[in-house]
């Protein structure tokens, strides 16, 4: 494959995406923490990486599902971390009229179909999506399934593979293998090293990437989207990553040592590898990180300043007016 | 009598039934890791000397059910958790067609003693992915017993029951029972399924509930008693079989009923109550049958519009004026 | 007038759509090379090609992907070829179809139809002939009915596949073959999701039902007027949303309800009517409700078990003339 060389810009781009990411789950993790935010939240520090160079191959209009750990998806396909915010804060502005939280995240007008609080939910969604853009809508648009390493093992995943495979839909499975299922480490429950075998299965191609490189990440998913659109079918990428926090925040974490998680993270932080490509100078990452860390802050102010949504209208959206 | 929680006491339901039987093991996903969704099996393979009878299962609900059914057709007494009950449409078939119907199908050659282990209702903002009370689609499934215990001792009992009892067992557990405390017997006891209980005794309502509406409900009575109402409180246990000889006892004595349940009103068990109170006790109605539950609507996550969802204790008071006026 | 079959008037109805609009299509298994197990999509693969998709054995596709191909904007009509095995997808029904437009705020539509073979044929026993409309009554966030008729299963399945709410369309497989007039062409009466209709005009007793319970109905009416009982017989046709008041009034009138149908009684949608006509006109009863389902047991082989678990019209007689 012939080297892409990143200009400045994109490279730019791909940082303020991670450390957004970043600084939205360090502000949720303390929100969280300190009570103020209703609900379960679910983090993706440390897997920053391989949203943003997802949906950096993507166009606005192709579609992507998520998972129960969706804030990073949700960011890198071009949500406003205003709304998103004020939607994790159950507010009347949210995304979702606070009808969903961090849980039920989405964003229809940029393609984020929804996180999704059903492990193993979304394939068959994207596969649903692609099929109906190939096949019915007639357009190119491509859909990307994001989903962990437990996800893997439900019988939704083989299902959508197959007919994504047989029909050659316009779907990228995306595997974040972050080593754990919930509080279970991923080789406890399955006796496949690579989710990415699994594609042979399906006679697709299956991806290793390192999920910590969001230049790696990005490269192999502009080949697997470019792959899609031209109508040759799905491609499985397995980035290998690791889940840094607990499985919720709150988790209290019996299965595993605190230092081990930490020390994981020392060596594989994403923005970290990133700067250590030096194609941005560090001063420039450190202004970057300081304009994406005020972005959050006056995000989380105005999720503060917004009211909750009207008690009484709760029954609005169960079906179309 | 001690005091123990919810959790603490169906442990030990879980401990004495897996030493009184070897062919007991307890399978889920996460129940090595964090002990189960709420803590509530931390320990029990050390507690009863087997590691290797609590078993981790991979993320795969519809593997999960079927070995259940599979290993207590092969003589195994499995109980399996689904951590939320929101899990349970993922293995839906192989609960409805696999679990409840072997035994039949196969005209009465294999037995499906199983537990499925189902926390459920809301607790704190989790959305609509993480809440739902589905207790009607099991209680209209021939084959299947559903259990819904009310307080740690209840729990204890039912758990202990439902283990040793031969049918397929789907086992509600209301999330915010776990840290309910409350007086649990010191000595070996079983609580039969399918027989309701007088949780408090009453001469002018009688409010039938289940699961952690029972507590609701008495909370609602001690209020109502202020009030120069005395409300009978029928903790039902098990929805399916039902008791119905108690319920209608109790209908003929006051006149005045309210049906109160967590899930959603329209098609919930309380319809089931109601239709049969209405049937067979006609005669003994002095006003109609009050029926509350949920709105139509699926659990919205904001604090506010998740309490519009919720049957708490002024929900019954006000039904039970509204039975009494 | 025309006379069509049960399965010829869906095949209408799908034609029709599909015709009006491209962002249709069906899939399902078993469908584009033989029009349905049940001859209910026969003649629309030919005429639509490339827009009736057979699908491999894999139900959370079928209703997963429908779910997903709604949500990118196209109007899915998915197939589950016996309602026996809708619980294989039930998470994508309960959790994705129903609630998608409600968690994400509005910012979803699911147009979709799922269409669903159910009820016992001869000796299908426990896994292909049940009726389970009630667990999906009990979901907020999709729409279920289940037509008697030809005439009705044309005109409800269009106007199901043109809401943008999804739907669960449930068809009795006896019905299938039976053969009922429709108006011709263009003179048709568009249905209106959630309105019952009157089949029969009483005074003394209401009898309810839907679906192929509409056979005991209407032919426990007929007897009954022989031994001077005026019944009048409502065909629901929606069970969620259900029309309600015009069970009410009915029954303010006749002071007597009868509910029927073939899914189990136990935790039934009639026992969903009879609570509610309980609750809200329990002074115009005179009698208590009479309620008619199956016995609480999975559906048996042999024919001698298998007719101990059906309803029959003396049942419903018997009952009606005890409350009088």
């Amino acid at each position: 494959m012939e080297k892409i060389v990143y200009s400045k810009e994109q490279a730019r781009e791909l940082y303020e995406k991670m450390a957004t990411i970043r600084y939205f789950e360090a502000c949720i993790k303390h929100d969280s923490l300190a009570g103020e935010i209703p609900g379960f939240v679910h983090l993706y520090i440390g897997e920053e990486a391989i949203a943003t160079g997802v949906c950096a191959a993507l166009r606005q209009d192709d579609m992507i599902e998520s998972t129960h750990r969706g804030h990073g998806h949700c960011i890198a396909k071009g949500a406003d971390v205003n709304r998103m915010m004020a939607e994790i804060y159950g507010k009347e502005t949210g995304l979702c009229q606070g009808r969903g939280g961090s849980m039920h995240i989405a964003d229809f007008s940029i393609g984020m179909l929804g996180a999704n609080g059903v492990v193993g939910g979304g394939y068959n969604l994207a596969a649903g999506a692609a099929l109906a853009n190939k096949a019915v809508l007639k357009n190119d648009k491509v859909s990307v399934v994001f989903f962990g390493d437990g996800a893997s093992n439900r019988g939704t995943f083989h299902e959508a593979m197959n007919v994504a495979s047989a029909w050659k839909l316009p779907v990228i499975f995306v595997n974040e293998m972050n080593c754990w299922a919930s509080t279970t480490p991923y080789r406890a429950t399955c006796n496949v090293e690579n989710i990415s075998d699994r594609a042979k299965g399906y006679h697709i191609p299956g991806v290793i990437v390192d999920g910590q490189d969001v230049f790696a990440v990005y490269e192999a998913a502009k080949a697997a989207v470019e792959r899609a659109r031209s109508g040759e079918g799905p491609t499985l990428i397995e980035a290998k990553t690791y889940r840094i926090e607990g499985h919720f925040v709150g988790d209290p974490e019996l299965y595993r040592k605190k230092e081990e998680t930490l020390k994981i993270f020392q060596d594989t932080d994403p923005l970290r590898i990133f700067r250590q490509k030096k194609i941005l100078p560090d001063a420039e990452c450190n202004e970057i990180e300081a304009r994406c860390e005020e972005a959050i802050r006056k995000a989380k102010e105005y999720a503060l300043s917004c009211s909750y949504p009207d008690a009484e209208s709760f029954m609005k959206y169960v079906y179309v007016d | 009598m001690s005091i123990k929680t919810y959790k603490e006491a169906t442990w030990e339901a879980m401990k004495e039934e897996m030493l009184r039987d070897p062919s007991v093991y307890a399978m889920a996903e996460d129940i090595i890791g964090n002990g189960g969704s709420m803590g509530h099996y931390i320990g029990l393979g050390q507690a009863v000397g087997d590691e290797n009878r609590v078993l981790d299962a991979p993320i795969s609900e519809t593997a999960i059910v079927a070995s259940a059914v599979g290993a207590a057709l092969a003589g195994m007494r499995p109980v399996i958790d689904m951590r939320f009950s929101n899990c349970l449409p993922v293995c839906m078939d192989e609960l409805t067609n696999q679990a409840a119907k072997s035994r039949y199908m196969f005209g009465g050659q294999g037995k499906v003693h199983m537990v499925v282990r189902c926390p459920d209702g809301i607790m704190k903002m989790q959305g609509a992915h993480h809440t739902d009370c589905l207790e009607a689609w099991f209680a209209h499934v021939p084959g299947l017993q559903v259990v819904i215990p009310s307080s740690p001792a209840e729990g204890k009992g039912l758990l202990k029951s439902a283990i040793r009892n031969d049918n397929p067992v789907i086992f509600f557990e209301h999330k915010t029972l776990f840290k309910m405390e409350g007086e649990v017997p010191e000595e070996e006891y079983t609580i039969p399924i399918g027989k309701a209980r007088v949780a408090r005794d009453g001469k002018d309502v009688s409010i039938i509930v289940y699961g952690v509406m029972v507590s609701r409900a008495l909370e609602a009575a001690k209020v109502l008693e202020q009030e120069g109402v005395s409300a009978e409180v029928i903790d039902l246990r098990t929805v399916s079989p039902w008791d119905k000889e108690t319920v209608l006892a109790s209908v003929r004595k006051t006149g005045r009923v309210v049906v109160a349940h967590e899930a959603v009103r329209q098609c919930g068990f309380g319809a089931e109550l109601s239709a049969t109170i209405g049937e067979e006790a006609f005669a003994s109605l002095k006003t109609p049958v009050v029926r509350i539950g949920a709105p139509f609507v699926p659990i919205p996550m904001s604090p506010h519009l998740e309490d519009m969802c919720r049957t708490l204790p002024k929900d019954i008071i006000s039904a039970v004026k509204r039975v009494l006026s | 007038m025309r006379t069509l079959t049960f399965a010829q008037a869906t095949c209408e109805a799908m034609a029709e759509t599909m015709e009006k609009d491209p962002k249709i299509f069906v899939m399902g298994e078993d469908l584009a090379r033989q029009g349905g197990i049940f001859g209910q999509f026969k003649g629309l693969p030919e005429r639509f090609p490339g827009r009736i998709i057979d699908t491999p054995i894999s139900e959370t596709f079928i209703i997963g992907g429908g779910v997903g191909a709604a949500l990118a904007g196209a109007r899915p009509v998915v197939d589950m070829h016996f309602a026996d095995f809708i619980g294989v997808p039930m998470d994508e029904i309960f959790n994705q179809m129903a609630k998608a437009r409600y968690m994400f705020g509005g910012q979803a539509r699911v147009p979709l139809v799922l269409r669903a073979p159910d009820g016992m044929t001869f000796q299908g026993a426990a896994q292909h002939s049940q009726c389970v409309e009630a667990w999906f009554c009990h979901i907020p966030g999709i729409q279920v009915v289940a037509p008697s008729n030809p005439y009705d299963a044309k005109m409800v399945l269009k106007a199901a596949i043109e809401s943008d709410d999804p739907v669960l369309y449930f068809e009795n497989k006896i019905l299938y073959k039976e053969k009922g007039e429709l108006p011709e062409l263009g003179s048709e009466e568009p249905y209106q999701i959630g309105k019952a209709k009157l089949i029969r005009s009483g005074t003394d007793v209401t009898i309810v039902s839907y679906s192929i319970g509409m056979k005991n109905a209407v032919g426990a009416a007929a007897i009954l007027e022989k031994d001077g009982i005026d019944a009048e017989v409502i065909d629901l046709i929606s069970l969620s949303p259900w029309d309600k008041q015009a069970v009410l009034d009915s029954v303010k009138k006749t002071h007597r309800l009868c509910i029927v149908h073939e899914a189990v009684k136990q935790g039934g949608f009639g026992a969903e009517i009879a609570a509610t006509v309980a609750e809200e006109a329990i002074e115009y009863l005179d009698a208590p409700i009479l309620r008619y389902g199956a016995p609480f047991c999975p559906i048996p082989f042999a024919p001698t078990l298998e007719k101990k678990v059906r309803v029959y019209t003396e049942d419903l007689i018997r009952g009606i003339k005890s409350i009088f």
